[in-house]
Formats: structure tokens, C-alpha cells, sequence
């Protein structure tokens, strides 16, 4: 499989990531290599192999549904680049 | 008493002793590794000098050591991988996306590793986000290795993504270091720069405060100039968590018992598949040297197969970037780091990834974007997990058939010269994790310990990969290495 100028710019869309008609054209080639690289993962067979989802073998451990954390908004806000009161700020996202 | 200039050149279990046996104090042996950090800034090994925290930290030290209250790594200077989260102390993942990001927390193994009494020095140097084998995608600029070729001036990489953990301790900047192993991000810078590097069975180390890149695969491990310092740090940053799920609640032993542990009877497998086409002869013949080695100490080697060795680093390149893009959704300009506006929050999102993500990682969050995103999910999430079984599978059967542990080169070749790799093709950079990432697609404990050196005087390890939460056996082999091989160092050029 490989993806055209369109998909490439559908994803960086779907990525959230700006990319402009030469940065699309460069990726467009860096990642057909890439997915050409992998293309070779369909010469497996994989019938009847489960896929993965943990590496070990464990139960999860369960803890008590109580609250041990909390009351940190100063120390949450602390990094937020625009932020007022205990609000983080973004640009008006309703009309 | 040993003039101050010396003190870097010790391990920790030798700088431990010193202190206890007041032979120096903490504060003179931080003091010794600060002005050697100063003298060798043009390595860019470090992204943040902690002077000030650490003389604080080497005073704690000291009055512990008056006291005779002396704990496992007291006054021991340690850099940490600026991928964990240090409190107050600035954590970039060398990334422009977290330009002046002070963690309110402190990652759990680095809070561990200062409950055993280390003195934090510095953040290190790595790839942005640990996205590359060479440390040369950092927003901080590359990291230089302390070697050099014979007789050549040429800047080599120490590779990556651990690249400034590993030339730290390789250059005496520190007494050992913090990495994070994705897909070799230990192993092979260790190999890299002549040291050893460990990567822990998935779950043996926390990664609660640790930046996620890839959260299947993510582990820290520990880099130091000795198997047996490597494992007193293991001892110290391994251990159930009850902030990280994955985590497993088994007992740590005091690794450092192992080393030095007999190995006779073990059987090493030699796995056939990674007898890759184009593998230097010279890396061919230290491979054969380390299983003499291994034989001589009393270990019987067995020809294994991996069968599916060859599609680990396809698979990687599917699951990592997708677990990647999940991750890495949360840098948005909301809540930390860059902020570029724009004329609605959509805009805002997109241009400040687009300034704040290196290609690297604009490049694989692409990747993970696509393999995720409707249509295509099945095709290649879904069947790179599935061969991820197959992968883990394969070594569970070795196991089974009563292989302690396998013994492969760790990188398939020596290191590379900065700017040498990282221009055309993202493949050919890739390759460099042929060897290492299999383990972290099976989850299974890896460490690299240096075992020669190239025609070029140039540092290559040997790999030896373990069974699940086995990492004894791993430091009592490697231990037979080291006592075969000897240690390396750097010509000091900086």
C-alpha cells in the first residue's frame, strides 16, 4: 500500500500537525518507504495467532475506587502556557 | 587521600567504599564531576547542568555519612535521561514542543534511585521524544561521542536514544545514568561508547513519570562502566509501583549478588537468524569470542532459531509509532510547553505541532496516524501485533527447550559519524535496532556489555537476552564477559 498527496494530507490533518505543499511532498515519499519497509509483515501468516495486548502474563491489579489525589490546580495549571484563575485558556471554541 | 581530579574515574561500588571509608567526602566527589561536566560541554552531553541541586544533595550526603547512616547509592552522582520527569527541574524530552516544562513530580524510579541516597547532576541529552539511534533529533543538537576513530578527528555519534547517558558515563561525567529502551535506546548506545547498558523485563521498572513514547515497549534501565555498578542500579530503579498498572509486583533481588555468580551448566543459545547479511566479520569474530568465553566459564552453547527475527523491526515501525501518536496526542499548546496561535483552537493544535515536533517525530506520529485510522487498522496494527506473538513465541520456545539466556552482537555495527546516516533514507537509521528490538517487542530483559573493540579502536558490545525477570542471569554472564574482555575508555580529547 502506499498513500498519495491527498492521504498524506488527510492524516497530518488528522494528526493535528500543519504541513505545507513541499513538507507534504517530501513525507509523501518518507513514509511509502517506510510502509514499503513493512509490507513485508503480509508474507506472515498469522491465522489463528492472537494478537498481543501485554507482553506478561498478568492481572492488573485492582485498588480501592477512593480518591487518593486531588486539590493540585495551582501545581496543574503551573506549566499551562495561557491560563487565568484555575481555567486554561484556548481560543473561543463555540460560537 | 586521592587528589580531587581522580575521583571521576571510579566506579560506584569503589566511590561508595571511598566515601564510607571518608577517603573524600560526596561534596568533593560531586565537586570533581561538575568541573569535568564544564570542561566537556562540547560533547553536549548534558541539556541541563544541576549544580546547585546536587552540592544540596552531596551535603545530605555527607551528614548521612557522619552519621554512619550511609545508604545504597549515597553520594553517588548520577545524570538522569531528560525523558523523566524530575520535580522542578526542567523536562524537555529534548523537545521545542516542551519548551520550559517543570514536572510538579518527580518519575518513580528517579525518586528511587534518591531514597538510595544518588545525587542528581544533571538532565542528559537524548534523541526528541527517544525517537531516533543516534542522538542526532534532539532540539538541543547532537550529542558527540567521546570516541574517535584511529588517528581521525571525524564527530561520531554515541548513538541513541540514550545518546547523552551513555557518553556521560563513558566520559566520566558521571558515576551512571538513567536511560529509556524503546527499541535499543540502551543497549545500543551502550555498545556504542564501550559501557554497559541494561534493559529490564517490561514491568520490572516504573514508567509512572517517565515521558511515554511507545507504552508497550517503554522501559528505563541503568548505564554505568561495570556489570556490577549496572546492577546495584537496577536493585535501585526496579520495583512494583502501584502508579504504573504494568508494573509487576515481584521482589527485587540484590542484583549485585549475581555478578560473579558461577554460570557452569547454563546454556547459552546462539540464535542462527541473526547472522545478518553484510554484518562486519569483525563484529562476526568478537561474537564468536564472547561464546568462547561463555564456554570457557563452564556455559554449554546450542544453535537456536528465531524464525521471525526478521519481522521484529518491520512490526516495530507499526506499533511503536502508533502507541507514539496515541501518546503524543497530548501536546496540544493547552496545558504545557509551546503555544503557537492561530485563528481557532484547530489551528493552534496544528501549528504548534508543526513547530514544536522535530520531523523524526512528525514523521512517525504520521506513520502511527495512518496505521490506526479507519480502513487500515487490520491490515497493520492488528497483524504487527500479531506477529509480535509470533516473535514472543519464539523465544518462549528456546526457553522452554532449556536456554537460559541467548548471546548476539547488540548492534551490527560500530558507531557512525554525526550527519553520516540521518540525511536520506529513514530505513538505513532504523537498521541500527535490527539486533535490540526483537527483546522489546517479546518484553524480555537485554543487556549490552562491551567486549572489543573494531579495526578503527572503535567500542562494540555483545548482547545477552534473558527469560522474563531473569536479569540475574544476565548480570552473571555479563560479569564473565567483562572479567574476559576488560574494560574501555575514551582517549580524552575534549
Amino acid at each position: 500500500m502506499s498513500v498519495d498527496a491527498a492521504t498524506v494530507r488527510r492524516i497530518a490533518h488528522l494528526a493535528r500537525i500543519a504541513v505545507s505543499a513541499e513538507e507534504a511532498q517530501h513525507l509523501q515519499g518518507e513514509l511509502n518507504a517506510i510502509l514499503a519497509f513493512v509490507e513485508q509483515l503480509s508474507e506472515v501468516d498469522v491465522s489463528d495467532v492472537e494478537p498481543m495486548t501485554s507482553v506478561t502474563p498478568m492481572q492488573i491489579k485492582k485498588r480501592s475506587d477512593v480518591v487518593t489525589d486531588g486539590e493540585k490546580a495551582d501545581a496543574v495549571l503551573k506549566n499551562a502556557p495561557a491560563r487565568e484563575d484555575h481555567y486554561f485558556v484556548v481560543p473561543k471554541v463555540v460560537e | 587521600m586521592k587528589p580531587v581530579t581522580d575521583l571521576t574515574k571510579l566506579t560506584i561500588s569503589e566511590a561508595h567504599e571511598g566515601l564510607t571509608k571518608k577517603q573524600f567526602t560526596a561534596t568533593e566527589l560531586v565537586d570533581a564531576h561538575l568541573s569535568a561536566m564544564e570542561k566537556a560541554r562540547a560533547l553536549n552531553a548534558y541539556v541541563l547542568e544541576t549544580p546547585e541541586k546536587a552540592r544540596m544533595m552531596a551535603k545530605a550526603s555527607d551528614e548521612r555519612l557522619a552519621k554512619g547512616e550511609a545508604r545504597p547509592l549515597e553520594g553517588i552522582p548520577i545524570a538522569i535521561k531528560d525523558m523523566f520527569g524530575t520535580e522542578g527541574v526542567r523536562t524537555t524530552a529534548c523537545s521545542h514542543i516542551l519548551d520550559g516544562f517543570e514536572p510538579p513530580y518527580e518519575s518513580t524510579v528517579s525518586a528511587q534511585l534518591w531514597r538510595d541516597g544518588a545525587v542528581m547532576l544533571g538532565k542528559t541529552n537524548n534523541d526528541e521524544f527517544a525517537m531516533g539511534s543516534s542522538n542526532e533529533t534532539s532540539f538541543y543538537g547532537p550529542v558527540i561521542s567521546p570516541w574517535r576513530r584511529n588517528g581521525s578527528d571525524t564527530k561520531l555519534v554515541p548513538g541513541g536514544s540514550s545518546g547523552g547517558s551513555a557518553a556521560a558515563v563513558a566520559a566520566f561525567l558521571c558515576a551512571g545514568s538513567t536511560g529509556t529502551d524503546t527499541g535499543g535506546s540502551i543497549r545500543q548506545p551502550a555498545a556504542f561508547t564501550g559501557i554497559v547498558g541494561l534493559k529490564p523485563t517490561y514491568g520490572r521498572c516504573s514508567r509512572w513519570g517517565i515521558v511515554a513514547f511507545a507504552s508497550s515497549l517503554d522501559q528505563a534501565g541503568p548505564f554505568a562502566r561495570t556489570v556490577r555498578d549496572t546492577a546495584r542500579l537496577t536493585t535501585s530503579m526496579a520495583g512494583y509501583d502501584l502508579k504504573d498498572t504494568t508494573s509487576v509486583d515481584v521482589p527485587v533481588p540484590d542484583y549485585e549478588a549475581a555478578v560473579g555468580r558461577s554460570v557452569k551448566g547454563m546454556r547459552i543459545g546462539i540464535p542462527r537468524e541473526y547472522r545478518v547479511d553484510g554484518m562486519p566479520s569483525e563484529i562476526e569474530a568478537l561474537w564468536e569470542k564472547g561464546a568462547q568465553w561463555l564456554k570457557d566459564a563452564g556455559a554449554e552453547l546450542v544453535d537456536v532459531s528465531l524464525p521471525h527475527t526478521k519481522y521484529a523491526l518491520p512490526a516495530y515501525y507499526i506499533v511503536a509509532p502508533a502507541e507514539a501518536s496515541s501518546n503524543l496526542a497530548r501536546y496540544d499548546g493547552v496545558r504545557y510547553g509551546l503555544r503557537v496561535p492561530g485563528s481557532d483552537i484547530t489551528e493552534m493544535y496544528e501549528k504548534t505541532r508543526a513547530a514544536g515536533f522535530g520531523a523524526e517525530v512528525r514523521r512517525r506520529i504520521m506513520i502511527g496516524t495512518y496505521v490506526l485510522s479507519a480502513g487500515y487498522y487490520d491490515a497493520y496494527y492488528l497483524r504487527a501485533q500479531k506477529v509480535r506473538t509470533l516473535i514472543k513465541r519464539d523465544f518462549e520456545q528456546c526457553f522452554k527447550n532449556g536456554v537460559d539466556a541467548m548471546l548476539t552482537p547488540t548492534t551490527p555495527s560500530a558507531a557512525f559519524g554525526v550527519g553520516e546516516k540521518s540525511s536520506g533514507d529513514p530505513i538505513e537509521m532504523y537498521l541500527n535496532d535490527i539486533f535490540t528490538v526483537t527483546v522489546n517487542m517479546a518484553g524480555l530483559p537485554g543487556i549490552s556489555v562491551p567486549a572489543g573493540c573494531d579495526a578503527q579502536g572503535l567500542p562494540l558490545g555483545l548482547q545477552l537476552i534473558g527469560r522474563p525477570f531473569d536479569e540475574e542471569t544476565l548480570f552473571a554472564l555479563g560479569g564473565v564477559i567483562e572479567q574476559a574482555a576488560g574494560r574501555f575508555s575514551p582517549q580524552m580529547w575534549w
